[in-house]
């Protein structure tokens, strides 16, 4: 879990060092700069789509969601290991979560963040998309509560601000720790009053577990329940492709599968950036790699199974979509996706692959653009190719849309970074109990 | 306070109206003491001041009646309590003053003239050798939509495309504003000076050296003016031209009967009607009442069913709706003519065909026999004289002349043939005959034939000047440009070809200041003091010979009624002459590839080309929209290497042109067709740079047709605006087509799928009920055309934007509904199939449950209405449509800036901005006019009363629209037919909008059934 020859002094040294130090690596410079300068992409293709409409997009008649729909689903999906990681590992006491948690939180609210622009973006008035939520006004209208578009408003709101308040908590002693070591005064004083006077008292310990504990058991159900009110967004449409009820299970899977990737993606270089192969070995890589063959085998079950729905239903419109998927204008699109998402990572049966660094963050990438083919061919191939042959045309993105998508990663890349220079990417006091000897767990 | 001590300072107690006044600096001093001031203090700030001087004085000044009252103590304070309101807001001098504009008092409104309420006026719209009699809808006085005049034989309530399209024209903001003489803004006036030294010169000499060219009418005003005209000048040259020419009809009559006559068809007798290279149903002559007569003819539920044979060297609507149609070159359509010929008995040499066309021929040559006086063969402009004179010739043979063909005289006045006139006109224009031209309407230097190079013939003329809509390419190159009139501006009056007469009523006022060819030629004819309405009334009290009151309720009936009742022109008896035969020697061989000029069905011969409507409107056959192409069969696109939109160059000799492939399936092989009317360098902001111009291909002498055309691949290729990328229906049941035999033997065989009749459908949602009205639409596939009427009125009764060549490339064209094209299996004879879709209005409507705010919802009446204010535009609802009906704004598409645009708008209609989705509402604006009506007089809605656009303009009445909750209505009555079915039903949407069934008759000797 830790490797040997750390003492509580050294882990609490080690991980806010990263936050402390005066000097800042040039290459966190050069990061964040990257990640601003998308944020500039990001800001330009906003203001474009605002200034002209979502006509600047590839959108047309049959196919009325493209890129946006497709980047929130794979940015909602992305945050889904967040959740995993924290609650219902907490709560199954996989104690080699401590490590990853803290950074995959963060990881999920950055990425719901990038989410939750998509619907609100891709709206044809965006400046009246609270219309969507249930306030009360001097016209007594409510929203439509049938539509599960507004059952992802509710998803994804409360998705978001649980996973945020369970960061902040786990922050909490951290935060103690920080406003301890600091040097300079403001720093102090910020990471004080972001502590809300933690002491370390045994009764802080003791209510501090208890609503850690009760949190993770209010996000649990949601690792489940926000990519199935995703999924329904497709699954109640009548559109072949779309119909199915194999979408929740499936897209649960897929979610945690992609959100693991992308956890994956962004510890393999952070650990050797900032040196902590000691706290993220290669047991937790090996750990997340094993989630991933396993999510990924029931993601390949679903597209067996949408193939095979297809065939058995005897339903023309389905066995034409789904040939139209295989063999029509998107097969590249298909192919590619089942080559990214079910033929490379059975690479994992292989321990040596599991175990190496560059192989894992090879095929972590190559999940995550396969990830987001799922949901382009799902959301696109669907809607080109439904019930009247005359309606069928065919979607691509324009340099707008790629410019949003490309924007939101810049947005994800700056926040990340924003993060690990000014908060502990690791729980301090967690990886504290790991240290040998010291584990309360261990005690028990 | 009984004394007032303040009138001691400066009033002196003098009388208050002696007081002087107050300066302009205690006034502003006034009003800052009470700036600013609201409640308690304000009150007691204005007491405070009512006792000083200035105030006083300012008082006395503007109200001395209440100073007066002011300076008595006890009546102070009521008149303070009564006045203050008033002092403070209206009293303190001049605060306010009005508006400096001019406003007018509402002082009486015309009789009639109700806002919100529309008023419809009879006219007719002149189309060149034919006019159709509309109505015309008109809203404070701008017309905002044309309908079929039911009175009016021409129409009988319906229109086509061009007519409905007619009112943007009015609109069009490319219209030319001022008279311009080489390019800079003058006057009439300035004209008519400039034009009278040319004029009293070219009278001198009896009119040599004075020119003019008009183009087709059928206007009796304007042939009596020409008559004038020919009278007091002689030698003035009258010429004319029009790219729509039927010079071999023509020479045709001619030769056969000595004289010039036209046919009129009545295809609702027909019983086996052969369309040879011709679109009757479609374009030309009576097109709107031939698609209405012959959807009468099939009628396979309650009538009989006519047989339609085509056979044709393009594609046709016509051809579309045939049972049997067999596409050949245009050369092999000749000789397909005297087979028939032969057949039918006619003396003409046998031409060898291959063995299908032999068939064909056979087939249907004992089919017209059999069929007698109730056969009728339509030939077509692009027919030769030859072979027009063998159909005449096989009309006497079998008898039909009397039942189904009629003679009549010819609708325009002309002396000669188009080609000739216009040939005649370049000719003396070289030889420097002419001095002054005047082009009166049409665009020569555009249309006129490639070989006369007329452009450069009339720079030879010294004065010319030229009467147009727009500053065209004639008008560049001429000294003077006329604006003209509208036909909904200016009065006029026409004749069809069908035989009746209208009087063309103006709308409006001419928005610019245009003037009509016919108030034109009345100036030259020296009758400029007479206006257009004298003339026209005078021409008709010489026509009718009735005068004082007779005459007059002759003309109040005849404008009230589109029609001038009892001035219809009767068939002419005419006798062929024995011994004429065909002349031409029919030619063997042909070189290169074949090539058909034929008018285009949304810029007709150029002159719609600015008109975004049709531009917009896909093109009926290849789906096409913005532009032209170079249609080809499958086979001979494969043969050049080419797929759809590759460029070709397309030459003969010198003369080449460049456009883009379209293949479609049934093009015969071997030869190509172009559309005229694309390729406009100066038609105005829509028509400009869209297609290519096929004239500089067509002469004078193969205006129609011709040959050794080749053809090169150029490696370039063109972007396409279709709206319809898949052509094949994948086997499923969409439109459901059987033929007469089968539907005889069984009504019910295209009714049943999956479920079976009148079995409920299973669903987990409850029914709605509807207690008052419930509204549903019929359409009937059979008399279904696809013409594209309905979708240009339906864009004009609901404000529906264009949207542009590039948006419609992607696919995001916004019309409510749109006519599906399908290739079918020839099976049962229907090669092309035609479904127009609107919104279905579904019982359980999958876009209702999706939409996150509730902005379409379920009526109370059964339509899926859109509420445009509430829309956020998330698309989920055109993304659960299975109909794809679904329309966004995905720009701000509507023209929120040209003023002149905003007029066309129907009132009724809300205009939709940016973000919002809209779809086909049933016209609800209309079902809510009908319901105001029936309401004021206690009554429900009758049947016919509440007309959707498209029901209302169909040429063939093959949509029916109305109150399913009514059993008598039309829509209950065809829902009963057995030929009804509901569109994708086995999804349980209960869609409102349901089908009839195609039913084709074809021969059974053809073997295709």
């Amino acid at each position: 879990m830790i490797a040997p020859g750390h003492s509580l002094g050294s882990v609490t040294d080690k991980i806010s060092s990263i936050v402390l130090r005066r000097t800042t690596p040039r290459g966190w410079f050069i990061g964040l700069g990257i990640g601003l300068l998308l944020v500039g992409v990001l800001l330009t293709a906003i203001a474009e789509l605002l200034f002209k409409g979502v006509g600047i997009w590839g959108l047309n008649n049959p196919v009325g969601w493209g890129f946006a729909i497709i980047n929130f689903v794979w940015w909602i999906g992305i945050g889904h290991a967040g959740t995993l990681i924290s609650a219902i590992l907490l709560l199954f006491r996989q104690e080699w979560r401590t490590s990853i948690n803290r950074f995959a939180e963060a990881m999920t609210i950055f990425a719901v963040m990038c989410a939750g622009l998509f619907p609100l973006l891709h709206v044809g008035r965006p400046w009246l998309a609270y219309w969507l939520l249930p306030y009360p006004n001097t016209m007594a209208l409510w929203p439509q509560f049938r539509s599960p578009l507004l059952w992802d408003v509710f998803a994804v709101s409360t998705y978001a601000t649980v996973s945020l308040l369970f960061w902040y908590i786990g922050l909490i002693p951290d935060f103690a720790t920080l406003r301890d070591r600091a040097k300079a005064k403001p720093f102090k004083v910020i990471y004080g009053m972001l502590a809300l006077g933690w002491r370390g008292a045994a009764r802080h310990w003791e209510r501090y577990e208890t609503a850690y504990l009760l949190l993770a058991g209010l996000a649990t159900p949601l690792v489940v329940s926000v990519h199935t009110v995703v999924s329904f967004d497709f699954a109640v449409g009548i559109i072949p492709g779309w119909h199915a009820t194999i979408m929740p299970p499936y897209f649960v899977a897929g979610a945690i599968y992609s959100g693991f990737a992308m956890v994956m993606t962004l510890a393999i270089p952070m650990r050797k950036a900032f040196g902590l192969e000691d706290f993220i070995t290669l047991r937790h890589l090996e750990n997340m790699a094993k989630v991933i063959l396993a999510t990924g085998l029931i993601v390949a079950y679903g597209y067996t199974m949408e193939a095979f729905f297809a065939w058995y239903s005897a339903n023309p419109f389905e066995s034409s979509m789904m040939s139209g998927r295989m063999f029509g204008h998107y097969a590249w699109a298909y192919w590619l996706l089942i080559a990214c998402n079910i033929v490379t990572p059975q690479l994992l049966w292989i321990k040596k692959v599991r175990t190496s660094v560059g192989a894992l963050f090879v095929l972590a990438l190559v999940v995550n653009i396969g990830m987001w083919l799922e949901r382009f061919v799902i959301v696109v191939t669907s809607l080109s190719n439904d019930f009247l042959p005359s309606a069928w045309d065919t979607y691509a993105g324009t340099r707008w849309d790629w410019m949003l998508y490309i924007g939101t990663i810049g947005l994800f890349l700056t926040l990340l970074f924003l993060f690990i220079r000014f908060l502990p990417m690791i729980s301090i006091f967690e990886m504290r109990t790991m240290v040998p000897g010291t584990s309360k767990k261990e005690d028990a | 306070m009984s004394q007032l001590p303040i009138l001691q300072d400066g009033g002196a107690g003098a009388p208050v109206d002696q007081l002087p006044e107050p300066t302009e600096a205690e006034v502003r001093a006034i009003r800052e003491e009470l700036s600013g001031l609201s409640g308690d203090a304000y009150w007691e700030r204005l007491e405070a001041l009512s006792e000083t001087g200035p105030f006083r004085r300012f008082l006395a000044r503007w109200f001395p009646s209440q100073a007066e009252r002011l300076r008595d103590g006890v009546e102070r304070r009521d008149f303070l309590r009564i006045m203050g309101a008033s002092l403070a807001m209206a009293g303190m001098g001049a605060c306010t003053r009005q508006p400096k504009e001019t406003i007018v008092p509402f002082a009486r409104t015309p009789e009639y003239l109700i806002p919100g309420k529309p008023r419809y006026f009879a006219t007719a719209f002149p189309t060149g050798r034919d006019a159709l009699g509309i109505l015309v809808e008109s809203h404070m006085n701008r017309p905002t939509k044309v309908e079929g005049n039911p009175n009016h034989p021409t129409s009988l309530g319906s229109t086509d495309a061009f007519a409905q399209a007619a009112l943007l024209g009015l609109y069009d903001p490319d219209r030319s504003q001022s008279v311009l003489l080489a390019g800079e803004i003058s006057t009439f006036d300035d004209f008519q000076t400039a034009f009278r030294t040319q004029l009293d010169e070219a009278q001198a000499n009896a009119g040599a050296g004075m020119a003019l060219l008009l183009s087709d009418t059928t206007s009796p005003t304007v042939a009596l003016l020409l008559e004038v005209l020919r009278s007091r000048m002689p030698r003035l040259a009258i010429h004319h031209w029009s790219a729509l020419h039927r010079d071999a009809e023509r020479e045709a009559a001619l030769r056969l009967f000595g004289r010039d006559v036209e046919e009129r068809f009545d295809l609702a007798r027909a019983r086996v009607i052969a369309a040879i290279d011709s679109d009757p149903l479609a374009f030309g002559p009576g097109n709107v009442r031939h698609a209405r007569d012959f959807a009468a003819g099939r009628k396979p539920s309650s009538g009989g069913m006519s047989r339609l044979y085509a056979i044709e060297s393009t594609d046709t609507l016509t051809g579309a709706a045939a049972d049997h149609r067999i596409g050949c070159k245009p050369s092999v359509v000749e000789a397909v003519v005297r087979f028939l010929a032969a057949e039918l008995g006619v003396d003409v040499e046998v031409p060898e065909l291959d063995a299908e066309r032999t068939a064909f021929a056979r087939a249907l040559a004992a089919d017209l026999r059999s069929a007698g006086s109730a056969a009728v063969l339509i030939g077509g402009d692009s027919l030769s004289a030859d072979a027009r004179l063998l159909i005449h010739r096989i009309h006497a043979a079998l008898g039909c002349v009397g039942t189904t063909v009629e003679y009549v005289e010819p609708t325009t006045p002309w002396q000669d043939g188009a080609v000739e006139a216009i040939r005649s006109l370049a000719g003396s224009i070289r030889a420097g005959e002419v001095r002054t031209l005047l082009i009166l309407g049409g665009n020569p230097v555009y249309d006129a034939p490639a070989d006369l190079d007329f452009r450069s013939a009339l720079l030879d003329v010294p004065f010319r000047a030229h009467l147009s809509t727009i500053v065209d390419e004639t008008s560049e190159l001429c000294h003077w440009h006329l604006p003209e009139a509208h036909f909904l501006e200016s009065w006029g009056d026409a004749r069809s070809l069908e035989g009746s007469y209208s009087i063309l009523q103006p709308l409006i006022a001419p928005l610019y200041g245009g003037r009509s060819v016919l108030e034109l030629l009345a100036s030259l004819a020296g009758e400029g003091d007479s206006s257009a309405y004298d003339l026209v009334r005078a021409t008709w009290m010489r026509r009718t010979g009735l005068e004082g009151r007779e005459f007059e309720t002759l003309w109040a009936t005849s404008l009230n009624d589109g029609l001038v009742h009892g001035a219809r022109e009767e068939a002419v008896a005419v006798r062929p002459r024995s011994g004429v035969t065909v002349t031409g020697t029919f030619p063997t061989t042909f070189r290169g590839y074949e090539l058909s000029f034929r008018a285009d069905a949304s810029t007709l011969d150029g002159s719609f080309a600015n008109n975004g409507w049709l531009q917009e409107a896909p093109r009926p056959l290849t789906r096409l929209t913005w532009g032209n192409a170079v249609l080809m069969a499958p086979m001979t696109a494969e043969a050049i290497g080419v797929e759809n939109g590759d460029v070709v160059r397309v030459s003969k000799g010198e003369r080449s042109l460049e456009g883009p492939v379209w293949i479609t399936p049934t093009h015969p092989e071997g030869s190509i067709t172009l559309h005229l009317g694309y390729g406009r360098t100066k038609g105005g902001s829509i028509a400009n740079g869209v297609g290519f111009d096929a004239y500089r291909l067509r002469t004078g002498d193969a205006s129609w047709t011709a040959d050794g055309f080749e053809i090169e691949r150029t490696g370039r290729s063109e972007e396409m605006a279709s709206v319809q990328d898949h052509a094949s229906m994948e086997g499923r049941d969409l439109v459901r087509v059987t033929t007469f035999d089968r539907f005889k033997k069984n009504p019910h065989g295209t009714e049943e799928h999956g479920g079976e009749h009148g079995e409920e459908e299973l669903s987990f949602f409850p029914d709605y009920e509807y207690n008052g009205y419930a509204w549903g639409m019929v359409i009937d596939l059979n008399a279904c055309i696809g013409c594209s009427a309905c979708m240009v009125a339906c864009q004009s009764e609901n404000n529906i934007p264009i949207v542009g060549k590039t948006e419609v490339a992607r696919g995001r064209e916004l019309h409510w509904i749109r006519i599906d094209r399908y290739f079918g299996d020839e099976e049962d004879g229907a090669e092309v199939l035609h479904q127009p879709i609107p919104c279905m209005h579904c019982e359980k409507a999958p876009c209702e449950l999706v939409c996150p705010v509730g902005a379409t919802v379920h009526g109370p009446e059964g339509l899926n209405e859109m509420v445009y204010n509430r829309c956020v535009g998330t698309r989920y609802c055109a993304n659960n449509c299975p109909y794809k009906v679904r329309r966004f704004n995905f720009f701000k598409y509507s023209d929120y800036e040209t003023e002149s645009l905003k007029l066309a708008n129907n009132p009724d209609v809300t205009v939709r901005s940016r973000g919002v989705m809209e779809k086909c509402t049933y016209c609800v604006q209309r079902i809510n006019h009908a319901r105001i009506q029936a309401k004021e007089e206690d009554r429900r809605i009758a049947d016919g009363e509440a007309m959707s656009a498209c029901m209302q303009v169909c040429p063939t009445q093959a949509i029916a629209f109305g109150d399913i909750n009514d059993h008598g209505s039309l829509v209950a009555e065809q829902r009963k037919d057995p030929r009804h079915y509901a569109l994708l039903e086995e999804l349980g949407t209960e869609p409102r909008t349901t089908y009839l069934a195609r039913v084709t008759n074809p021969n059974p000797s053809l073997g295709k059934a």
